[in-house]
């Protein structure tokens, strides 16, 4: 029997891996084949010209990876060390060290520091956060406790659910008496005196930060920032997160829960980024630290630990903003993300070299609405299980995980379960050969062994059960990528797929022989393709306001001073990083509807195409867009639902460090034979090292791409072609 | 006489061999499917059931209509055996009429769309989706009325029609059924939205078949089919053992919204070999109210598959093929098999029992599979008029409330019994129409006690801004949500008017076209589920933890004989003494506690209800069942 707990002990499962990952690196850190210690440095004034170094760091739960770029020049350097999970600022640190020496940088001459974090969903998925109190409009105490009523599941699906508690314990929870309309008028004034003994009661209760989401503060924040006003008073040095500023949109459930969220990860976040920050003042004096953001922005320090609710995504959007970037360099800018992982696989769809977004995050159980990359998550990757229900005889992949420990059966570790790195074994895909970079030992026949259960279950060969895990993994991914392409309009054949992570290139060729996606693109280092993506992208900020209002009863003149008026408050959070107007780009993204709709779109123009075309080039924009995601447009007024200014600074022109051409031919690569099971049947392959590779080199299929933390598997009658970046192209030969 | 299928290749399919894995990909793919059509649909639709509460259901089926992806079972054997006319490629079939698809919809709202989806000339699978539509005419918004008495009253009736010829669509007859209702852009774009998750079935329907081949596709639909069979085969074995004794079980809806009730909906189970039997005999006769519920046997299957599936491996793709395992004997002439033109609206409260009717059948041969009864209904709430500016406004809302306890733990509070539907947040009822909600929130100790405790009901306070009129629906006022295994009944529903002049009003469960002036407030009290198992040992500090949580009283924590001090903290050597007390006092603990007879709630009615208690249900001649059978 399953039951709803399953994916909270999934994402024990990979919080446990990742610090068993650790433990390996520790260890691998402790034999002497990583950096030495780290040597003091002097600091000295750093000169503020705008014209020096900025850095790029991702910490993964393994390797902190890090890229530096030349800002006069372009030139990049790149440098890996050993995560330190404790304190990761450690590892950090470390690295930074790494890559001034390797690259004869001193450190003050670095101007900007980006950093991509996943320190706020770790918090969420840990349950580490704050202990948070609420406070919400009288009779709506049990906001979070009723939700939006959703019991998941099919027809009877309630009969096993079991529902978790909410962020905000409701104990924690008072009332405030109060009223706004819709309108925003107010309809009773706060009772302050109330609210104050209120937050006497709950400070009794230690909480650690203070959440207020009054009902239908999105028209009307004035009581909220009261409460807040009376919290410092009573609660001095309890953050307090207010709905109102942190998303002022519609729909109480949402916006509380995600106020919440901010103010749970809150102190957290920003205990790391001010610890972050002060280290590196040590060091270079005057830097800019700037944090990722979940839609692939950059946010300031200040703007991070206020609003820590814009970086649950931050770590997958440094993937898809470095895959952008490597993408470019190969002259590709519409992709599909590929990024395969143990427990999970994240995929994401990029058009003409901008991820879509979305309007909310979603972490484990929880949901904000906070913009993201449109990263969807399958909760299915190497470490996951493959069983045969008595019931049915079905082969059936995941959900549960067999996570680090015991991992799979292959790693000796007590594994038992059949996961789909197993299966992988089996096929031939990761030949022992190919794990020369340090990874753990593993032994196939245990592999083998695990297989062959599914195999006598489903009465097949051993290989062939392989296979058929192989496979079912691929359509759950296949299923993935539909929902950001086909779901929204998209013909996965006009995009590349480009993969990463550890799993994904084993599993990219035969997905886009699925889609019809070519090519296939292999980034070299999927570590740096993160930290590349942090150091390449763009300080951003936005600012936003919900306005219900239909077309009619509204003018040009009004939405543009609207607009203008948010352009103005986003770009004043880039001034203060030091980026004066004229080097900020300015958009619009209008969010609409058909009147009585319920979704709606986003239209994206400049502020010249507003100023040209009003509300009606809104209104057509929309129209063509809702043609393309729904196939037909009504004959029903436009409604305005929100309005947004996103201010950008301007891109960094960064060149990929180009790869020595070869002589096309890759045999000076080969470091052995084997044997891969594709199709059916067994194939000869040659198994090359991907460092040994050449700009120019072509791989034939059936072929496998051996480096330290990935390996790619090249299907027959597929090629492969290095470009001038590094990266792998894979092509079918017809 | 059924439908012609007109195929201009006349050759079969050939049931080709599947290789396991290609089953689990074909399967999987059909899986994805589904779940798109979803999409497309949720974003897509105007009316606030469809959109924000999801009250629309997709399905994928084979050649000869039999569900392979979906959730309620299929409908298309029953709309093929009553169509009379051809069935072509690029046709969409519409109907919204019950007697017309024994049962496949049960009301006017729904309205069931089907697209036969042909390869090459030949029928290859189906796409239907049914939804809710907010009004479909009749007598009053919503299209629900209370008290009708023929389903003449209820709306617009749609026989099947080929709303789409060949591709075209029949634009006046669609004219025409949207004309007759009150919100014809909401069901223009619902409508729309629909036919959009069919085309999209169509497009994945072909792509599969690009894949693996025509035969393939077909073959491995066959062996789903099959594959669901042999599971639930194993399944019913395991929960309903072979015995002499027949199980029985019996539950209630209060009232039939003009006076009389309760109507009794009997059911006998028991197994002969592999195959189930469910036996309605000793059912009530049909109401000459709306209550009726024309209930589809194949649907009832599926009811039971989807309650047990999940018991064991909720991953298993139910679809029809086991319904050869289960027989389903419903008289005719009954509330749940209603003789043409009986009303239908309000069929949800009898819905709903059905899934009580089941737990408590099945619960006595798998005690692991006995759940309290819940929040068996899908109450509706509706307020409509002229606003201020002179325009129309029309609220259809469902209301929530408390999931049983039930094996796996405690009822969720203020939830749904239904998949896929969500509450309108409040925010957007005050954007869109003259309300105030204020409050929303469960009800403390509406949840029965129990080990497990019964979730809590809801109770929503609509204040009234501008004059309308109202219509409720609810049920289990009168009757209690069950608890099991020593666990008592949940909290029943209440309607409290307080006008704006301060007085109070107590509205009965069913009524339509009650007039609302402006500051006059309705609380719209829902109902919690049963307790599950003795409350006498449910840890003490859960107790404690939801009194603080105000989810239990301090009186009501006292139902798990437990004693909190001022400060909610729990007294142990009270709480031991008074647990102990109990225990002595209390007799031999039941498998059901309905909280008393229909007999004693009656008599107790009036002072607990505020509301007389209804009288016996007088049944119509000609809708007896011995005229109904006489009459065939």
């Amino acid at each position: 029997m399953t039951t709803s707990d399953d994916p909270v002990r999934r994402y024990e499962a990979r919080i446990a891996e990742l610090e068993a990952r650790l433990r390996r690196m520790e260890q691998f850190v402790g034999s002497g084949q990583m950096p030495e210690g780290v040597e003091a440095v002097a600091s000295r004034p750093a000169r503020r010209s705008g014209q020096g170094y900025r850095l790029g760091i991702d910490v993964g739960g393994t390797f902190t990876d890090l890229m530096l770029i030349d800002e006069r020049s372009g030139k990049t350097y790149v440098a890996k060390v050993s995560s330190t999970p404790k304190d990761s600022s450690i590892g950090v640190l470390n690295g930074i060290e790494k890559i001034c020496r390797e690259a004869g940088v001193d450190p003050a001459e670095i101007n900007h520091v980006m950093h991509g974090t996943t320190v706020a969903t770790n918090t969420v998925l840990t349950g580490s956060g704050a202990l948070v109190g609420l406070v919400t409009t009288r009779g709506y105490r049990q906001v979070l406790q009723i939700a939006r009523s959703y019991v998941p599941g099919g027809l009877g699906g309630w009969v096993i659910y079991n529902k978790t508690d909410p962020l905000a314990p409701l104990e924690l929870t008072v009332e405030a008496h109060e009223r706004i309309g819709a309108d925003g008028t107010v309809v009773e004034p706060l009772d302050e005196r109330r609210m104050r003994e209120d937050l006497k009661a709950l400070k009794e209760g230690g909480i650690e930060a203070l959440t207020v989401s009054l009902f239908n503060s999105y028209a009307n924040g004035a009581h909220e920032r009261k409460i807040r006003d009376i919290a410092a008073d009573v609660l001095p040095g309890v953050p307090v997160s207010i709905s109102s500023e942190v998303m002022p949109e519609m729909y109480e459930y949402e916006r509380t829960e995600t106020t919440v969220v901010n103010s749970y990860i809150r102190p957290v976040v920003s205990n790391y980024v001010e610890n972050l920050q002060a280290e590196l003042d040590r060091r270079m004096s005057g830097v800019h630290l700037q944090i990722l953001r979940s839609d692939g922005g950059l946010s300031s320090s200040q703007a991070a630990k206020s609003a820590p609710v814009n970086l649950l995504m931050s770590g997958p959007a440094g993937g898809v903003s470095g895959a952008i970037w490597i993408a470019k360099q190969s002259g590709y800018e519409n992709l599909l993300t590929f990024d395969m992982g143990g427990t999970s696989t994240d995929v994401a769809l990029i058009e003409s070299g901008v991820a879509q977004k979305r309007r909310e995050t979603r972490v484990a159980d929880v949901t904000v609405r906070a913009p993201s990359i449109d990263v969807r998550t399958v909760g299915a990757g190497g470490g996951s299980i493959a069983y045969v229900p008595e019931l049915t005889k079905a082969l059936r992949v995941g959900p549960q995980s067999a996570g680090a420990d015991p991992g799979p059966a292959a790693y000796m570790r007590g594994g038992e379960e059949p996961t789909v790195t197993d299966a992988n074994i089996v096929l031939g895909y990761l030949p022992g050969a190919a794990r020369l970079g340090g990874d753990m030992a593993m032994d196939d026949s245990l592999a083998a062994k695990a297989v062959q259960k599914v195999a006598d279950a489903l009465g097949l060969p051993l290989k062939r059960a392989a296979e058929g895990i192989y496979n079912i993994v691929n359509e759950n991914m296949f299923g993935a990528l539909r929902l950001v392409s086909v779901e929204q309009g998209y013909d996965p054949r006009n995009f590349a797929l480009i993969a990463f992570g550890g799993a994904g290139p084993l599993h990219a060729n035969a997905l886009a022989r699925l889609m019809g996606s070519w090519p296939v693109i292999v980034p070299p280092g999927p570590g740096v393709l993160c930290a590349s993506g942090d150091a390449t992208t763009k300080l951003r900020d936005e600012a936003s306001r919900t306005l219900v209002v239909r077309f009619e009863a509204t003018s040009n003149g009004e939405i543009a001073a609207a607009l203008d008026e948010l352009a103005g408050q986003a770009a004043q959070s880039l001034e203060r990083e030091g980026l004066g107007r004229g080097d900020q780009t300015v958009e619009y993204e209008i969010d609409l509807r058909y009147s009585g709709q319920g979704t709606a779109l986003s239209v994206t123009m400049s502020p010249e195409e507003f100023r040209q075309e009003g509300l009606e080039g809104v209104g057509r924009r929309f129209d063509a867009l809702h043609e393309q995601m729904f196939t037909f447009n009504l004959d029903q007024p436009h409604e305005l639902v929100n309005l947004r200014a996103v201010v950008q600074g301007r891109e960094t022109m960064v060149s990929a460090r180009e790869m020595e051409s070869g002589t096309g031919d890759p045999a000076r690569a080969v470091t052995a034979e084997t044997t891969v099971y594709v199709d059916g049947q067994d194939r000869q392959a040659k198994i090359y090292a991907r460092d040994r590779l050449m700009a120019g080199d072509r791989v034939p299929g059936p072929a496998i791409v051996t480096e330290m933390d990935a390996t790619t598997l090249i299907l027959p009658d597929h090629y492969a072609e290095v470009d001038r970046v590094g990266s792998l192209l894979i092509r079918p030969v017809n | 006489m059924p439908a012609k299928i007109i195929q201009t290749n006349p050759k079969p399919f050939e049931r080709v061999e599947v290789e396991p894995i290609t089953l689990d990909l074909i399967e999987n793919a059909l899986r994805n499917a589904r779940t798109e059509m979803d999409a497309v649909l949720f974003r897509t639709a105007m009316s606030p059931g469809i959109r924000e509460q999801h009250d629309a259901f997709p399905m994928i089926a084979n050649s000869a209509g039999k569900m392979v992806v979906g959730q309620f079972g299929s409908f298309i054997w029953g709309f093929t055996e009553g169509y009379d006319g051809d069935i072509e490629e690029g046709d969409i079939f519409l109907t919204n009429d019950p007697y017309s698809c024994n049962g496949a919809v049960s009301h006017l709202n729904d309205w069931l769309t089907m697209k036969p989806i042909f390869r090459d000339g030949r029928l290859v699978a189906w796409g239907a989706m049914f939804g809710h539509l907010t009004d479909v005419g009749g007598r009053v918004p919503g299209s629900l009325p209370t008290d009708a008495h023929m389903i003449y009253e209820e709306g617009i009736q749609i026989p099947p029609v080929k709303i789409y010829r060949r591709g075209e669509v029949n634009q006046e007859v669609l004219n025409l059924c949207l004309r007759n209702t009150r919100t014809e852009e909401w069901n223009r774009s619902d409508f729309n939205a629909i036919v959009a998750a069919l085309r999209l079935a169509e497009r994945r329907v072909h792509e599969i078949c690009d894949r693996f081949g025509d035969d393939m596709f077909y073959s491995a639909m066959e062996d789903m089919l099959d594959r669901n069979y042999q599971a639930m085969k194993a399944i019913i074995h395991m929960v309903i053992p072979e015995s002499q004794n027949k199980f029985y079980f019996e539950d209630y809806i209060d009232d039939d919204g003009i006076g009389m009730g309760p109507y009794k909906v009997a059911c006998s189970l028991w197994r002969e070999g592999d195959v189930a039997i469910f036996d309605f005999e000793g059912t009530d006769p049909q109401s000459v109210s709306s209550v009726n519920f024309l209930l589809n046997e194949e649907m009832f299957k599926m009811f039971l598959g989807a309650f047990t599936i999940n018991l064991f491996d909720p991953q298993i793709l139910f679809n029809d093929g086991f319904y050869p395992l289960v027989e389903v004997r419903i008289p005719k002439g009954t509330i749940l098999k209603p003789v043409r033109p009986a009303a239908l609206s309000c069929r949800t409260h009898m819905l709903g029992r059905i899934f009580d009717i089941m737990g408590g059948l099945l619960g006595q041969g798998a005690p692991d599979a006995l759940n309290a009864a819940g929040f068996s209904d899908s109450p509706h709430f509706m307020y409509s008029g002229y606003n201020k500016d002179g325009e129309w406004y029309q609220l259809y809302q469902i209301g929530f409330g408390g999931i049983p306890g039930r094996p796996v733990g405690d009822g969720p509070d203020g939830h749904s019994l239904w998949p896929a539907f969500m509450n309108v947040p409040n925010e957007f009822l005050e954007a869109y129409f003259p309300l105030r909600i204020v409050t929303y929130e469960t009800i403390p100790d509406s949840g029965g006690a129990g080990l497990h405790r019964g979730g809590n009901g809801v109770s929503l306070g609509y204040q009234f801004l501008e004059p309308g009129e109202i219509s409720i629906h609810d049920d289990r006022w009168l009757t209690y949500p069950w608890g099991v295994n020593g666990g008592q009944p949940g909290g029943r529903s209440t309607k409290l008017m307080v006008r704006k002049d301060g007085s109070k009003e107590h509205l009965p469960s069913k009524c339509d076209k009650v007039k609302v002036e402006p500051g006059d407030t309705l609380y719209f009290n829902t109902w919690g589920g049963g307790g599950w198992g003795d409350p006498l040992k449910r840890d003490a500090w859960k107790v404690a933890q939801d009194a603080k949580r105000g989810l239990v009283s301090r009186e009501g924590a006292f139902r798990y004989g437990v004693v909190l001090r001022d400060d909610l903290t729990v007294d142990e050597g009270e709480t031991k003494r008074l647990r102990e007390r109990m225990a002595g006092e209390r007799g031999e603990i039941g498998m059901f506690d309905r909280g008393g007879t229909v007999e004693e709630l009656k008599a107790r009615c009036k002072a607990e209800t505020h509301l007389d208690p209804p009288s016996a249900p007088v049944f119509q001649k000609w809708m007896r069942r011995d005229a109904a059978v006489a009459a065939e």
